[in-house]
């Protein structure tokens, strides 16, 4: 099953080149529902699949865009590593995808996230040139980070064929807690936790309680556990809610990502809220425009993307001001001077 | 071939009347020091490559970022070339003025703004010294982790601009994974802002792509970074190997053991011998190679940790194995290794430190062929290397007074850089490219990718006025590369024109 199918991908890119016809790009299309619709002929990465190299004592995994995210992990897991930023899945998410979109789950804040841990890529560019960047070492500093760059990027500037990740072995010990306390209380004592050497590696208020993920030796997590008390619950939880399949995410109400500096403060905003990455990103039902929700959130330092729902169909993603969004535009040309790869996905004007 | 700026190889740069500068100016920028006589300049001829020098038209030394943005809105419209310098301890090159360009030094932006204990972030200007934020956040128990050896002296603006590491990136990351949020102004003059003080931010990711840009794409004006807790307890394990394959191995399995370090690092006889005379660490004068492990974290999982990893090590085949008794001790283990460069300065008039990265499997081969190498040139050299990433620093020991010495040994530089490439590395792991390493980003990449680096320049600064001729080198100069250079009888950049 597993096939190099670089050579058919970059005959794709040619000859949308030569009759300019733009490509939605699409892996196991999880995420579609993320972004703006893009208006042009589908390519599936799919078929171009298979890890191309692991070699756990390097710490190092490559594979090809179109592998399927659960086969990686499920390599990884065999030899116990994993991807630390815990991207979601949604479905059939592919490699290539989940580096296009870039999201993490909920180990991020104290992880890092899914580009801190990408090396390096190879990238079909708008000429159709299949370029090779970074690398498969753990430090690279030879040119621009151009994979980094790619990473969130949603297809905008390339098709993405092949990754090379760091990967780190799994934790020894894992445990979740569950303290009842309210959100307020949940993020003072947070705060509180920030500034101390704890193994916190999950921290997420679901409306009802403080939900804790402590990972590392048996030593420092008991220890934790025992001095931030609370009820031992399944490891579970962390999967739904990285899978947006708490109840919470149930329903056909809008709802908002917000990423907030890590102050703890929340917006005032009308409908639910739960709070993930110890205060630094929640999730928002609210029928509120997004006008209020954005100003709101900008105040704070934040930012909101639209995830579900109508309100801001054409803007699901938070509008940038214009000089910046002048840059986009000219580093996009740069990338891809026809237009062909994923137009509008993530700015009208890109 | 010559790494000082050549306009046949570089890119002609445009010529400037200096007495109307200088007094355009004054009269743009009163009260900032505008340095233009040669005395004054020469503190700025350098940065710590020292082996190259130019004196640069003028050095301005502004105060506020409007300040900056004026400057650079003034040399847009001359078309006069600008190039940064934060502390001038770069060792590429980067910071390398330019007969026909201005030298914008940071050093007068030396504030820490704002440090959030809650939110773990400081804000600091971009001539803050990396050590400067670290002892700032002390009193709150966090601090900055990258820790580059020279965190006494660089300025963060400067680790931004190469995305500088340290002992400890293996665990704690590059300064990519510890700057939330850069300020910078463009060579039109616009301030940016890139990244946010939320953990990401909309849009296309500009602050990866910033970081390690070299002072090409824009001029940092103000940094935020992340904070960190201090680990409760570190604890270094030295272990002495009587081959120093065996202590490469070693380190892969650590790492398969499931074991990430704080750090891993590992020294040659040589290098022991040079640190031990200057330093009186307590190294093992006789081992062929000692690997320095440090773990830290809660104190009753280190100590499980060291356990596992003295079992590892002992299985590995080292020789011996002592577990620093105090902080004192840790201590003194780490400055072993931290004046490893100034402690082989000692024991040769001169040396020139490498910065390649390999794959760890092929430690053992790269090994082996630098002391073929060695030999081969009759020149020493000394290994140092931040183990657990792959980033090996192998340090050349010349006498520049020797006649041709200085060529011999950028010669088996180059040969050590190559070498890297070859084995699936990168000529630069965190010292950067600069104008040192110009030439090798030829053999490290094809002229696809170093057009797709041009036009991400272009993107930034259509004119090419920041630090041009730094980090990117242009197809002329490698293919010039190439007909010097003919590699294993195949031509890099075989599409290119010979001349
Ligand atoms: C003894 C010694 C040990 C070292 N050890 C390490 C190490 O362990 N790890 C490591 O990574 N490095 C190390 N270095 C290299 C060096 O210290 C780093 O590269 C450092 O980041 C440079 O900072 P600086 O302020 O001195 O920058 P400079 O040398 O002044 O400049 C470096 C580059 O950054 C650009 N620049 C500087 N400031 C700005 C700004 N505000 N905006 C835009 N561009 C800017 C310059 O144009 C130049 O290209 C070492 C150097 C020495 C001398």
């Amino acid at each position: 099953m597993d096939a190099d199918r670089s050579q058919m991908l970059q005959d794709r890119v040619r000859a949308a080149r030569a009759d300019d016809t733009p490509l939605a790009i699409r892996g196991g299309n999880s995420k579609h529902f993320l972004g703006r619709t893009v208006d042009g002929v589908a390519l599936d990465t799919r078929e171009h699949r298979g890890i191309v190299s692991y070699e756990p004592s390097e710490l190092v995994l490559t594979a090809r865009a179109g592998t399927p995210l659960a086969e990686v992990e499920a390599a990884l897991t065999k030899r116990g590593q994993m991807l630390p930023s815990e991207p979601p899945h949604f479905g059939a998410a592919t490699f290539g995808g989940m580096v296009a979109a870039g999201l993490s789950g909920p180990r991020r804040p104290w992880s890092g996230s899914v580009r801190d841990f990408v090396l390096g890529c190879r990238l079909i560019d708008g000429q159709a040139r299949h370029l090779r960047l970074g690398g498969e070492v753990m430090k690279n500093v030879a040119g621009y980070d151009v994979s980094r760059l790619l990473t969130g990027s949603y297809g905008t500037l390339g098709l993405i064929t092949e990754i090379s990740m760091k990967v780190l072995p799994v934790p020894l010990h894992r445990r979740t807690l569950r303290i009842v306390i309210d959100a307020a209380e949940a993020l003072r004592r947070l705060a509180d936790w920030a500034s101390q050497p704890l193994p916190i590696s999950g921290a997420c208020h679901d409306g009802n309680a403080l939900m804790l993920r402590l990972e590392g030796g048996h030593g420092s997590v008991d220890a934790s556990s025992s001095r931030l008390g609370g009820e031992i619950v399944d490891d579970a939880f962390w999967t739904q809610l990285r899978e947006l399949q708490l109840p919470f995410f149930a329903g056909d109400a809008p709802l908002w990502r917000i990423a907030l500096p890590m102050t703890r403060q929340l917006p005032a905003l009308p409908g639910e809220v739960l709070i993930d990455w110890a205060g630094a990103q929640l999730w928002l039902r609210s029928e509120d425009s997004a006008a209020a929700i954005r100003n709101a959130v900008t105040e704070l330092g934040g930012h909101a993307e639209c995830w579900r729902g109508a309100t801001a169909a054409d803007t699901p993603f938070h509008p940038l001001p214009p000089a910046l969004l002048a840059l986009h535009r000219r580093i996009k040309q740069q990338f891809d001077p026809q237009g062909l790869f994923n137009p509008g996905r993530l700015y009208a004007e890109l | 071939m010559n790494i000082l700026y050549d306009e046949a190889l570089d890119g002609p740069l445009p010529p400037v009347d200096k007495p109307r500068l200088l007094t355009a100016l004054r009269a743009l920028l009163p009260g900032v020091s505008i340095l233009h006589t040669a005395e004054d300049l020469r503190p700025y001829e350098c940065d710590g490559l020292s082996a190259y020098r130019t004196l640069p038209l003028a050095v301005v030394l502004p105060e506020t970022v409007e300040q900056v943005q004026a400057l650079l809105r003034h040399c847009h419209e001359l078309r006069v070339p600008v190039v940064a310098r934060g502390a001038g301890t770069g060792l590429s090159g980067g910071a390398l003025p330019l007969e026909k360009g201005i030298l914008l030094s940071l050093a007068r932006f030396r504030r820490i703004l704002d440090i959030d204990p809650k939110a773990c972030v400081a804000r600091v200007q971009p001539g803050v010294r990396n050590l400067a934020i670290s002892e700032a956040a002390a009193p709150f128990g966090l601090y900055y982790a990258p820790d580059p050896s020279s965190q006494i002296a660089c300025s963060i603006g400067g680790n931004v601009a190469e995305n500088a590491g340290g002992v400890h990136c293996l665990k704690y990351g590059l300064t990519v994974h510890n700057v939330l949020r850069v300020d910078i102004v463009t060579m039109d003059g616009e301030r940016l802002t890139l990244g946010s003080d939320a953990l990401d931010s909309p849009g296309l990711d500009l602050l990866a792509l910033f970081v390690g840009s070299e002072g090409l794409l824009g001029i940092v004006v103000e940094v935020t970074v992340k904070l960190l807790p201090k680990p409760e307890v570190a604890k270094v394990l030295m272990a002495s190997f009587d081959d120093v394959k065996k202590a490469g191995a070693a380190v892969g399995e650590i790492l398969a053991a499931g074991i990430v370090p704080g750090g891993l690092e590992m020294m040659d006889n040589l290098s022991i011998r040079a640190a031990e005379d200057f330093i009186h660490a307590g190294y093992p004068v006789d081992a062929a190679a000692i690997l320095l492990c440090e773990l830290d974290g809660v104190e009753s999982d280190v100590a499980a940790d060291c356990e596992r990893v003295r079992e590892v090590l002992l299985a590995a085949g080292a020789t011996e194995l002592s577990l620093a008794r105090d902080e004192d001790e840790r201590k003194r283990f780490w400055a072993g290794r931290k004046n490893a460069f100034p402690a082989v300065g000692r024991i040769s008039p001169d040396y020139y430190c490498m910065d390649g990265t390999i794959p760890k499997r092929a430690l053992p081969f790269v090994l082996e062929q630098i002391g073929a190498l060695s030999q081969q040139y009759g020149l020493r050299v000394a290994n140092v290397f931040h183990a657990g990433d792959g980033n090996m620093h192998p340090l050349i020991l010349f006498d520049a007074n020797t006649p041709g010495e200085l060529e011999r040994a950028e010669d088996l530089g180059g040969k050590i850089l190559e070498l890297c490439v070859e084995v699936g590395g990168s000529i630069t792991g965190e010292h950067g490219v600069g104008r040192e390493k110009i030439n090798q980003m030829c053999a490290q990449f094809g002229s696809d990718e170093l057009q797709l680096f041009h036009a991400i320049k272009r993107a930034f600064d259509p004119d090419g006025l920041l630090n041009p001729g730094k980090n990117i080198p242009t197809l002329a100069r490698c293919a010039e590369f190439g007909r010097l250079h003919v590699h294993h009888g195949a031509l890099p950049h075989p599409e290119l024109e010979r001349f």
